[in-house]
């Protein structure tokens, strides 16, 4: 027997070397850092003295940064600063929670489809294909309008919306994963259909679809802007950077603060989720070191 | 094939080192080589893998990453230092002055463009000659590698051709320009062993006609030493004997090159051995070598078999057209029976496409028969509700040929090895622990590497393990699919004696499946040959090696590469015989086989095969 010369790792469970991994890669960790101070941030926000984000005030409409309003007011002569922080509330939890639904209908339902195959691969595949010849928002903007506004339906609009991709995505990494030789061996030690598919087939399909999930959170905050803008999503004068940015675009030339902060937010977030997912896929990669 | 001709070497290697970057660290995997090949000679470079054989003919072509690798040493082919060339000078050298044929036929052609376009492709480039000309000596080519109707196969595509025809074609490709030297590393590796004569013999008869240096690069010394004047053993990145063929086989001076040659399973050489026995076993360090035991009367003949399979039939549909109608059907096992008593290894030997690998499956009914009969361990397998097909597959196991994909990179190796024991509910985990801990050091691992996982263990550790999670439940057959073939010849004889090992401890009855017969020959007691789906001769092992019968299994025997150089002048029949295909239309009706009893227990089918 060639012996290999790996270094005598101490014993660790499987999470905790996923997280001494994610310490160690150093985007995860800026990703983390962003999407935990926005998360904070929004949290926190009814604890922090800033002024009442709906509070309007004819004095002070469109002014730029200053001391009294460090990110400037707007057209009503609301606090931004305010306004950003209580609309993170809605636009991450409108990433966060949309994708969240998605992925944990669309992963299980992908799954199923590619691993029994037949007809219910038919009926699933056909649906999911009729979905997807749609565009996303005017799929959202439907089921929101069904619903009826209100930023609940707005999120259930969007996750309903992202769910095709998501089983697609899965179904076609489910069908190649099936055939290795590791499932085969799975069945011949007499494993049932479910602990294969959770214990073997679901590890093994989940990078892809961390990436794409942490693509997706982005396309749902500016979905969610989308559908505010219409009135479907977040309702005034509640705040969401969606709605702030689309209100902002009418003032660009007047008041360019009142796009910048929304904009940079959103950018920040999504960055975010993208470094957070790519660390996320190699530390669940026990092959990666 | 004149071993030292006067000539001035067509490649001449001085001092060849390759270093890889790895997480900012250079590691030399190729430590100062040297060698030359001279025209119309062949030199091999043997190894096994790890030992820098193919990272010293990707150096040589320059083909390796330029930002992580290094070079270091001079390369010159026929005069020219190719150190100091550029990039694109090198693109020049590259098909022209050197020609490069790699192990895997089947992914190293576009499948998108044509076979005819293909080699062409590289007439119009290198040559540059007009589409009429290229064309014309591309059916030259063809013709010369010796492919069946070359010109009306011009305009097929890669993947209306078999294995055997792509190595072809790719062998066409690399003359195309006719290079002064070709490299071919591990060439026929990935086909049959018929196949391989086939190629090999290709490769000589080439090598003749053009006069070319070829540089051949292979694991297998059973081909070294058909095809090699001289032979270059490499360990671990060093060159550790060169010499004449005859010299390295016959007078081997390093300890290492005894090894391998000693691991290597020669044809014939259990003549008059009634048991299977184990490899012998050489010290690396001395190369003083212990002679391997015999696997004494394990065979419980004298009850009933633990596995017995009666008319098995297995077919795949094969569909085409708008409609996705059924066009035809592969008739992957027709009609197959044989017993399998406890502490027996029959083994099942044919080449790809024979069925055995479906055969093996179809008993675990991991595919669907179609009917017949399989009795095992009292369970009438064919017959069993989900249910009893969970428990049944308790008394028998599978270890697949590819370690490297037969365990779930995202589960511990121990977690693997315990699951078949909690999957089954057997025991509370901490006795599935104990279990698997003490299942690895059956197999001669370490238990504290429970908690690594299998990316961190070579090709034959990885196989120890999946044998440790098929024995957790004590099963009483084990299907060993190609289960050595994927590993080193070193690796192969432990692994080999380990499973001789477990028989003789424990009574495992193994349905050993494999196209290698020099392994065949030193484990099985029984051998069945199929062909086609059929059982074409099925006996002792010494009848069926002593007296083939059959004249595929005489082939078969023909056709496996002996390390034995005085072999080297054996020329084979080079018309491209192909493997025919169990594929046939839906109207077709098997006919019905008479076998005919040799000797006790030695049965040969009747009639012609195909």
């Amino acid at each position: 027997m060639s012996a290999i010369d790996t270094p005598e790792t101490a014993i660790s469970s499987p999470t905790n070397r996923a997280w001494r991994k994610l310490k160690a890669h150093k985007g995860a960790v800026v990703g983390l850092c962003i999407v935990g101070f926005f998360t904070l941030l929004a949290l926190a926000a009814p604890l922090l003295p800033i002024p009442d984000p709906n509070a309007t005030s004819w004095t002070a409409i469109r002014k730029a940064p200053s001391l009294l309003h460090p990110l400037g007011t707007d057209e009503l002569g609301r606090d931004i600063l305010a306004r950003m922080i209580w609309g993170a509330r809605a636009s991450l939890s409108a990433g966060f929670f949309s994708v969240t639904l998605a992925v944990s209908i669309g992963v299980p339902l992908g799954i199923l489809s590619g691993y029994f195959g037949k007809w219910f691969d038919i009926l699933v595949s056909r649906v999911t294909e009729a979905f997807l010849a749609m565009p996303f928002l005017i799929t959202a903007i439907a089921l929101a309008a069904f619903l009826g506004p209100s930023l609940i339906n707005s999120m259930i609009a969007i996750a309903l919306s992202a769910l095709p991709i998501f089983v697609r995505l899965t179904r076609g990494q489910v069908l190649a994963v099936k055939t290795e030789e590791y499932v085969e061996g799975a069945r011949s030690i007499g494993l049932g259909p479910v602990a294969i598919m959770v214990r073997y087939i679901f590890p093994n399909v989940l990078p892809p679809i961390l990436v794409q999930a942490t693509l997706t959170v982005a396309t749902a905050i500016i979905a969610e802007a989308s559908l505010s803008f219409l009135g479907l999503g977040q309702q005034p004068p509640a705040a969401s950077w969606g709605s702030m940015l689309n209100v902002a675009k009418n003032f660009l030339v007047q008041a360019p603060w009142m796009a910048v902060w929304p904009g940079s937010a959103i950018f920040l977030v999504v960055i975010g989720f993208n470094l957070l997912g790519d660390g996320l896929r190699d530390a669940l990669d026990p092959r990666s070191a | 094939m004149t071993a030292a001709s006067p000539t001035e070497p067509v490649l001449t290697v001085e001092g060849l080192s390759t270093s890889f970057q790895v997480d900012g660290r250079w590691s030399t995997v190729v430590r100062d080589v040297s060698f030359e090949v001279r025209p119309g000679e062949t030199l091999a470079i043997v190894g096994e893998s790890g030992s820098g054989k193919s990272v010293t003919s990707l150096s040589i072509m320059r083909l390796l990453p330029p930002r992580v690798s290094r070079i270091e040493g001079r390369i010159r082919l026929a005069g020219r230092d190719l150190g100091g060339l550029s990039e694109k000078e090198m693109r020049a050298v590259r098909g022209r002055d050197m020609a490069m044929i790699f192990q895997e036929p089947m992914t190293s052609l576009n499948p998108i463009f044509t076979i005819g376009r293909q080699i062409s492709e590289s007439l119009t480039c290198h040559l540059g000659l007009s589409k009429r000309d290229a064309r014309a000596e591309t059916l030259r080519l063809l013709e010369k590698v010796r492919i069946p109707n070359a010109a009306s196969r011009f305009d097929e595509h890669p993947h209306q051709f078999s294995g055997g025809m792509r190595q072809r074609v790719m062998i066409a490709m690399a003359l195309a320009s006719r290079p002064k030297l070709l490299i071919a590393d591990e060439p026929t590796t990935a086909l049959d062993v018929t196949i391989q004569g086939q190629i090999l013999d290709l490769i000589k008869q080439l090598q003749e006609e053009e006069d070319m240096a070829v540089l051949f690069i292979t694991h297998d010394m059973g081909v070294v030493a058909e095809v090699a004047d001289r032979t270059m053993v490499m360990f671990r990145g060093d060159a550790v004997e060169t010499g004449t063929t005859e010299e390295v086989f016959l007078a081997g001076r390093h300890p290492y090159t005894r090894a391998l040659l000693a691991a290597v399973p020669r044809l014939g050489e259990m003549a008059g051995e009634h048991w299977p026995r184990r490899f012998p076993i050489v010290d690396m360090a001395t190369g003083v070598q212990a002679e391997g035991k015999s696997v004494d009367a394990t065979v419980a003949t004298h009850e009933e078999p633990v596995l017995a399979v009666r008319d098995l039939v297995t077919r795949f549909e094969v569909r085409g057209g708008v409609f996705g109608r059924k066009t035809g059907e592969i008739h992957a096992v027709e009609k197959v029976s044989f017993d399998l008593f406890q502490g027996e290894t029959l083994s099942l030997v044919g080449e790809s496409g024979c069925g055995k690998s479906t055969t093996g499956r179809s008993i675990l009914r991991l595919v669907e028969p179609r009917s017949g009969r399989v009795d095992l361990d009292g369970f009438d397998v064919l017959d069993l509700d989900s249910r009893d097909l969970l428990r049944m597959r308790r008394s028998v196991q599978m270890i697949f040929q590819d370690p490297f994909a037969s365990l779930n990179p995202r589960m511990t190796v121990g977690a693997s090895v315990a699951e078949p024991y909690t999957a089954h509910r057997l025991g509370t985990r901490a006795e599935a622990r104990d279990k698997a801990a003490d299942l690895l050091t059956r197999v001669g691992l370490d238990p504290t590497m429970m908690s690594r996982y299998p990316h961190e263990f070579s090709g034959g550790q990885r196989q120890r393990i999946a044998i440790a999670r098929a024995l957790a439940l004590d099963p009483k057959v084990i299907v060993a699919d190609e289960s050595v073939s994927a590993l080193d010849v070193s690796i192969k004889a432990q692994v080999c004696n380990l499973l001789m090992d477990l028989q003789e401890n424990l009574k495992i009855a193994f349905l050993f499946i494999s196209h290698d017969m020099a392994v065949v020959e030193r484990v099985s007691h029984r051998i069945a040959v199929m062909y086609l789906g059929e059982i074409v001769e099925i006996g002792p092992r010494e009848a069926i090696f002593g007296d083939p019968q059959h004249p595929y299994t005489k082939r078969l025997m023909a056709a496996v590469p002996v390390p034995d150089p005085a072999r080297r002048g054996i020329r084979r029949d080079l018309s491209g015989q192909e493997l025919k295909s169990p594929v046939r239309p839906l109207d077709y009706v098997a006919p019905e086989r008479r076998y005919r009893t040799v000797a006790p227990g030695h049965m040969v089918m009747e009639g012609a095969v195909g």
